[in-house]
């Protein structure tokens, strides 16, 4: 049960839910940069959502599946194919041992979430089988893949959807997927300048008036120098009233950050767990899997939320999930 | 009767503030202060002894402890979810005033100074108008403050430098200080966990490892410990090497 790496991407990457409980340590909890849409996939084939998934970065991997598996891709359209064909997003895709799956233009969105039926077989190191790459640990050995590396798949524990798998081997197809798809994309929304909302934090009135108004009525652009930690904003500068000396304190992911330099960063995944700039405020959760889908040169504009508001979106985005992985665990018995 | 006691009685009113919709940044002071920072760890400690529900991180810093959470486990309520961990907080820090918090542990550090291992050991004798003996035992002599770690993995900040040992960065920072490498910079002092890029003065390394993602406590120091340096020659260094963590 293993899938070959034949060409690695531009950043390819074992991610999961993140590593809880060693922040104290300076330890940050990493995880997939778009939360939702890695959950999706995996729900979709039948894995508890905490499972690893590979992240896919602008630039897909070329992947040789060694054995017949069941798959979802989740997230960014990447241009997956097998054979020449489309594989569909959103949806169970059952895939043939020997088939090649290929990543071409990136036609949307900028990270996608493969989960494969059974999960991937890694260590887990503080808990979680998330790659911190700054420190070399987590994941596949510490690292992003390179070509040559085989990623080992555990045992399948159900018999999800028989219907698929069986029309599948009658099709004599080199890849199925199911009729019906999961319209989570809609979330996503794609659009330009992404919508963020920003709940605001104690610092939030030390902005001077006119780069309160600068925020909420321009559209920032993503810089090239994006990454993992954090996304890093182009756009008029930004300054406070006056300069603020700060000690280093926690941060969140979601942490908007004003740097002396006056350009805002929009602390994600791989964030430090502590810092010492100005924070503007926080991103809602709901929204992170907006942002984390932003490439370079695309655009964002913020709106201000509440935090009671962010927090009842947030929880309802948990039962809508919980709601579809009910739904999804009744299709094996069909 | 615990001997802490008094010192929650006079411990500093919660300041509580929503740190985005999954977590809360409680202040307890300001700055860099020991007595401030006393507090930090007391309330860190209360708090993971407590195990409030969905509460999976505590990070305390110099003047704060951020909680990490998730609003399921505090929704439901009268009150939103931030609200009603953030009553529950300042319940607790408001009645566990008896509480007996743990002395702070005392770690040692052995230190290479000088030579190969710390290579700026001669610019830092020269910036403070000493001889190199004796920047090492300024350096070895004080009791540090862990008040947080933060940074990078297992990166301490610490306090207690002799102000008489500061030093400013390099001007040029190095691409590469190996694990271990022990530096000056300005009234900081610290261990480079990994190797990494950085611009401190290298006036020594320690054999030991500070951080060891696979062991079951990954990191030699935890925020709230006390820390000595004990000067070691090369020789204890490579048998310490020789040992392995």
């Amino acid at each position: 049960m293993s899938i070959r790496v034949e060409s690695f991407g531009l950043l390819t990457t074992i991610q999961d839910l993140g590593r809880r409980g060693f922040q104290h340590l300076g330890v940050g909890p990493g995880g997939a940069m778009d939360e939702a849409s890695h959950r999706m996939a995996n729900l979709l084939v039948g894995n508890p959502d905490p499972a690893p998934s590979l992240e896919m970065t602008l630039t897909g991997p070329n992947l040789q599946f060694e054995t017949e598996s069941m798959i979802a891709l989740c997230g960014a359209d990447l241009s997956p194919t097998i054979a020449d064909q489309p594989v569909p997003l959103w949806r169970p895709v059952m895939v043939g041992a020997g088939s090649l799956l290929k990543f071409g233009r990136p036609a949307q969105g900028a990270r996608c979430y493969l989960a494969v039926a059974g999960g991937f077989q890694v260590p887990k190191v503080m808990g979680s089988a998330s790659t911190h790459l700054s420190a070399g640990f987590g994941g596949f050995q510490g690292r992003s893949l390179k070509v040559g590396d085989r990623l080992e798949t555990g045992p399948c524990s159900t018999d999800r959807y028989p219907t698929l798998r069986k029309r599948f081997h009658q099709s004599q197809r080199p890849f199925l997927g199911s009729d019906w798809f999961a319209p989570w994309f809609r979330e996503l929304e794609f659009i330009q300048p992404a919508h963020i909302r920003l709940i605001p934090g104690p610092q939030w009135p030390l902005l001077t008036g006119e780069s309160r108004h600068s925020l909420l009525g321009t559209a920032f652009k993503v810089a090239p120098n994006s990454d993992r930690m954090g996304i890093r904003m182009q756009g008029p500068s930004l300054s406070l009233e006056q300069p603020l000396e700060m000690v280093s304190s926690g941060v969140a992911r979601g942490t908007l950050q004003l740097p002396p330099d006056g350009s805002l960063i929009l602390l994600m995944a791989d964030r430090q767990t502590t810092g010492g700039y100005p924070r503007l405020g926080e991103v809602a959760s709901v929204d992170l899997p907006k942002a984390a889908q932003l490439r370079p040169g695309e655009t964002l504009r913020f709106s201000l939320i509440s935090i009671e508001e962010a927090q009842e979106l947030l929880l309802r985005r948990e039962a809508r999930l919980r709601d579809l992985e009910e739904i999804l665990a009744d299709q094996q018995t069909r | 009767m615990p001997t802490e006691s008094s010192t929650f009685a006079q411990g500093p009113t919660l300041g509580v503030e929503a740190l985005g919709d999954r977590a809360l940044l409680v202040v307890l002071g300001k700055g860099i202060d020991p007595a401030v920072n006393d507090q930090v760890h007391r309330l860190a400690a209360l708090l993971r002894d407590r195990r409030l529900p969905g509460v999976h991180d505590l990070v305390p810093a110099y003047a704060t402890v951020t909680v990490h959470y998730d609003p399921a486990a505090w929704s439901g309520g009268k009150v939103p979810p931030h609200e009603a961990l953030r009553r529950e907080i300042i319940r607790l820090w408001k009645t566990a005033r008896t509480a007996v918090v743990p002395p702070p542990r005392q770690v040692e550090i052995p230190v290479c100074y000088g030579g190969a291992f710390g290579p700026d050991l001669a610019e830092v004798a020269s910036l403070c108008a000493l001889s190199e003996k004796e920047v090492i035992a300024r350096h070895a002599a004080a009791s540090y403050r862990v008040y947080m770690i933060g940074f990078s993995p297992g990166f301490a900040y610490l306090g207690g430098l002799d102000a008489t040992i500061a030093a400013p960065r390099r001007a040029t920072p190095r691409l590469k200080v190996p694990a271990g490498s022990v530096g000056i910079a300005g009234m900081q002092t610290g261990i480079y966990p990994l190797a990494t890029p950085g611009g401190w003065q290298i006036i020594g390394r320690t054999p030991k490892h500070l951080f060891l993602p696979t062991q079951e406590n990954p990191c030699l120091l935890n925020p709230g410990d006390r820390l000595r340096f004990v000067p070691i020659d090369a020789e204890a260094f490579q048998a310490s090497t020789m040992e392995g963590p």
